[in-house]
């Protein structure tokens, strides 16, 4: 295994020197994991703020951050090191323990997301067989740092942000983990990698209701809007995070950013056919991918208010289980009835009962604008 | 297993994003319901009502300009009008149609910004908003043609109004009212549709048509719970008499309605200006007013409808250059007022869709 086919330092770290149970070239990946896909990780999530700056201005009628170097390429630059520098303040009465450990709670499991994407055939830092529950799994830990942060900082915005968080994340992990496991079935395998590799036609089109439910359920697993009620600025001013500062804050920045790019590569990989695609090199395909659909987050964020906390939960209990079941009842008989036939077809088959479902189930939840009367 | 509950007392203010300026709420919450809330004002408390005192008739009219600083046209016509009223002035009819359609414009501008910071309290993120500006900054151009500011006019004057329109007013003018339908067309269509927009808005935050007589709001507050009471209809000044135009009027008195009630006037509000240019007499627009304007003894009330509900401007007069006593009829302070019945038993996002959509300016409640 190795990064872009490439693998670095073959000989400084023989695996001769190594203990015996641990894998051949477990130094070399540690330092690729290390330098390569942090630097990665970084770059991408300033790349996703500058994105997301600009692109919000285009929206709102205004030209965006243009003054730091060309384009405004380095207000990302500018505004970590004004945020690096600042002063790092702890509540008096914080759990001080606790508030040093929430940002980096949040921040590595985010990390660890990277560690199973291939960002092309094969360039993954492992490959795991159970990849995709690999990344269930470790995303949710962060909710975990969230909830620290909000319980210690002794703040009541952030205790009820915090509130907000459990209750929000916990109940979107569920359709989200149903709409994979509807990939999965028609991928056989668990393996990212795999997943890509077994994609001959974009899982979009296969599971078109199963790629609606994951994302949205992945805009309220990053707490994006509408889903944004924990950093809710009208009500909790910032949420969880508001009593941090410095470098602190910065880390709880760039993990919502992280978390951003992570989310954008997954449903790239599972629904997008990840790094596949015609003339340009497969990377860059990757990448193009993972910039469309955090435009179309960025678009939602520009485009729509935020939903109540009752809302958003009925949504997930109420919308989007029922409807992560029927499609994995779907996939699960064209799979055991149809397992040969063409893709196309059920690609066809799929896409209209999808919109059938989703236009019937929105009749239950469609409330009706009047006019009133002018006299 | 009995959990151990216990309330908790939040201060959303006075420097929160969505108090609109500085101004506090003290809510005792269960989780996140509101159990109880106190509004505390008073942190932009200048003494206005002390200093106009200080100063002679026309001098007042400078602060009447900061008290809602959204509304500056119309709070300027609502104290003129009182001094009018105590003096026995008559006014130019082409100040006053000038007057009707400034007020007019300022009625839109007052209602994009009440819509937009509404829509920004619930969530969208500055687009509408800014939107929403993009449409101010016409009107606010257009003032900048007849007086010279952006945001304090002073352009009311006792007997009349400042300056005559310059040439290329009225069509500017036109050309903005006639965009301005389009306009507020096409987005009301986007936010009519919008799903989300409906549910935070539909049921939340009712005011009773009882409760809003009874706590004496005014303004698109009032006319949302079903009460048809706009003082230029019901006791008409200016020349709002030979005008044509409708009054909005909501069914159920929620969130909704306040919203889609000031949607309507800002249509109603094109209609009136577009009578007024063509109606618009050639003549004067000011009267000869003594040098120092001494109102004879008495007292005197002077109301017009503005953006936020009925301004009106008590004056008391003792025969001298300074009034004796100078008050504030202040809608958005009455407003207020029903605050309370509406946010308890409401979640806190609710309670600051509520908030938005009475549309206080804390320039004016603090005075």
């Amino acid at each position: 295994m190795s990064i872009f086919g490439h693998n670095i330092f073959p000989t400084i770290f023989h695996p001769a020197i190594l203990p015996p149970d641990w894998p051949a070239g477990f130094w070399s990946h540690l330092i690729i994991f290390v330098v390569i896909l942090f630097l990665f990780i970084i770059l991408m999530a300033m790349a996703f703020i500058y994105f997301e700056r600009r692109v919000l201005g285009r929206f709102q009628i205004r030209i965006g951050p243009n003054r730091i170097g060309p384009f405004g390429l380095f207000q990302p630059v500018a505004d970590t090191i004004k945020i690096l520098i600042k002063e790092d303040i702890v509540p008096l009465n914080a759990d001080k323990l606790i508030h040093l450990l929430a940002p980096g709670v949040v921040f590595v499991p985010v990390v660890l997301i990277f560690a199973v994407i291939p960002f092309q055939n094969g360039a993954a830092l492992v490959d795991l067989n159970i990849g995709i529950v690999f990344i269930v799994a470790v995303s949710s830990v962060s909710v975990v740092g969230m909830v620290m942060a909000g319980w210690s900082s002794n703040n009541k915005y952030a205790l009820v942000s915090a509130m907000r968080v459990i209750a929000q994340v916990v109940s979107y992990e569920i359709p989200l983990a149903l709409a994979v496991v509807g990939v999965v079935l028609i991928a056989g395998t668990l393996s990212m990698n795999g997943i890509v590799q077994a994609q001959t036609i974009p899982y979009i089109l296969l599971q078109p209701m199963g790629f609606l439910i994951y994302f949205l359920a992945a805009l309220a697993e990053i707490n994006r809007t509408p889903f944004d009620l924990l950093e809710a600025e009208g009500e909790i001013v910032a949420g969880y995070n508001i009593e941090y500062s410095g470098i602190k804050f910065a880390l709880f920045f760039l993990a919502e950013y992280t978390e951003a790019v992570a989310i954008s590569a997954i449903i790239t990989t599972l629904y997008l056919g990840g790094w596949k695609g015609p003339f340009l090199p497969p990377v860059l395909w990757f990448l193009i991918k993972l910039f469309v659909v955090f435009f179309v987050i960025i678009w939602i964020r520009s485009t729509l208010p935020r939903l109540r906390i009752d809302q958003v939960m009925g949504f997930a209990w109420k919308f989007l289980l029922p409807l992560a079941f029927i499609n994995l009842l779907i996939t699960g008989i064209q799979i055991v009835v149809w397992p040969n036939i063409s893709q196309w077809v059920i690609a066809g088959v799929n896409i209209i009962l999808a919109a059938l479902l989703i236009v019937l189930f929105s009749r239950f939840f469609r409330t009706r604008g009047d006019k009133i009367e002018v006299q | 297993m009995v959990l151990k509950t216990e309330t908790f007392i939040l201060n959303a203010g006075p420097q929160h994003p969505s108090t609109h300026g500085v101004f506090r709420m003290r809510m005792t919450l269960d989780g996140e319901v509101i159990q109880d809330v106190e509004p505390v004002f008073g942190y932009l408390h200048r003494g206005v009502e002390k200093l106009a005192e200080g100063l002679s008739y026309p001098q007042d009219i400078v602060f009447t300009d900061r008290l809602d600083y959204l509304a500056s046209m119309t709070n300027n016509q609502a104290y003129v009008v009182a001094v009018e009223k105590l003096a026995g002035i008559q006014v130019p009819e082409r100040a006053e149609y000038l007057r009707v359609i400034m007020a007019e414009l300022m009625r839109i501008s007052s209602h994009l910004m009440a819509v937009g910071f509404l829509l920004n309290d619930l969530g969208a993120f500055m687009t509408p908003l800014l939107y929403m500006y993009r449409e101010r900054e016409k009107i606010l151009d257009l003032f900048d043609m007849v007086c010279g500011q952006r945001l304090t006019y002073n352009y009311m004057r006792i007997g009349g109004v400042s300056q005559d329109i310059p040439d290329e007013f009225i069509p500017a003018l036109k050309k903005f009212i006639d965009s301005l339908s389009g306009f507020v067309a096409e987005y009301d269509q986007l936010l009519e549709t919008n799903e989300i927009l409906l549910v935070r808005t539909k049921k939340v935050g009712i005011l009773s048509k009882e409760s809003a007589i009874n706590l004496s709001t005014a303004g698109p507050v009032l006319r949302a719970s079903g009460v048809n009471w706009d003082i230029r209809k019901a006791d008409p000044y200016s020349v709002y008499g030979r005008l044509n135009f409708s009054i909005p009027i909501g069914t159920k008195g929620d969130v909704y309605d306040r919203y889609r009630v000031r949607i309507e006037e800002m249509l109603q509000s094109a209609t009136i200006i577009k009578q007024a240019i063509e109606q618009l007499p050639p003549g004067d627009i000011q009267t000869k007013i003594p040098r120092v304007l001494r109102p004879p003894k008495g007292e005197a009330y002077g109301r017009i409808e503005g953006p936020k509900g009925e301004i009106g401007f008590y004056l008391v007069s003792d025969g001298s250059a300074n009034p004796y006593r100078w008050h504030m009829r202040a809608p958005s302070l009455i407003n207020l007022t029903v605050l309370r019945e509406m946010l308890i038993g409401v979640k806190i996002a609710d309670a600051m869709a509520i908030f938005g959509s009475i549309d206080i300016c804390v320039g004016e409640v603090d005075r």
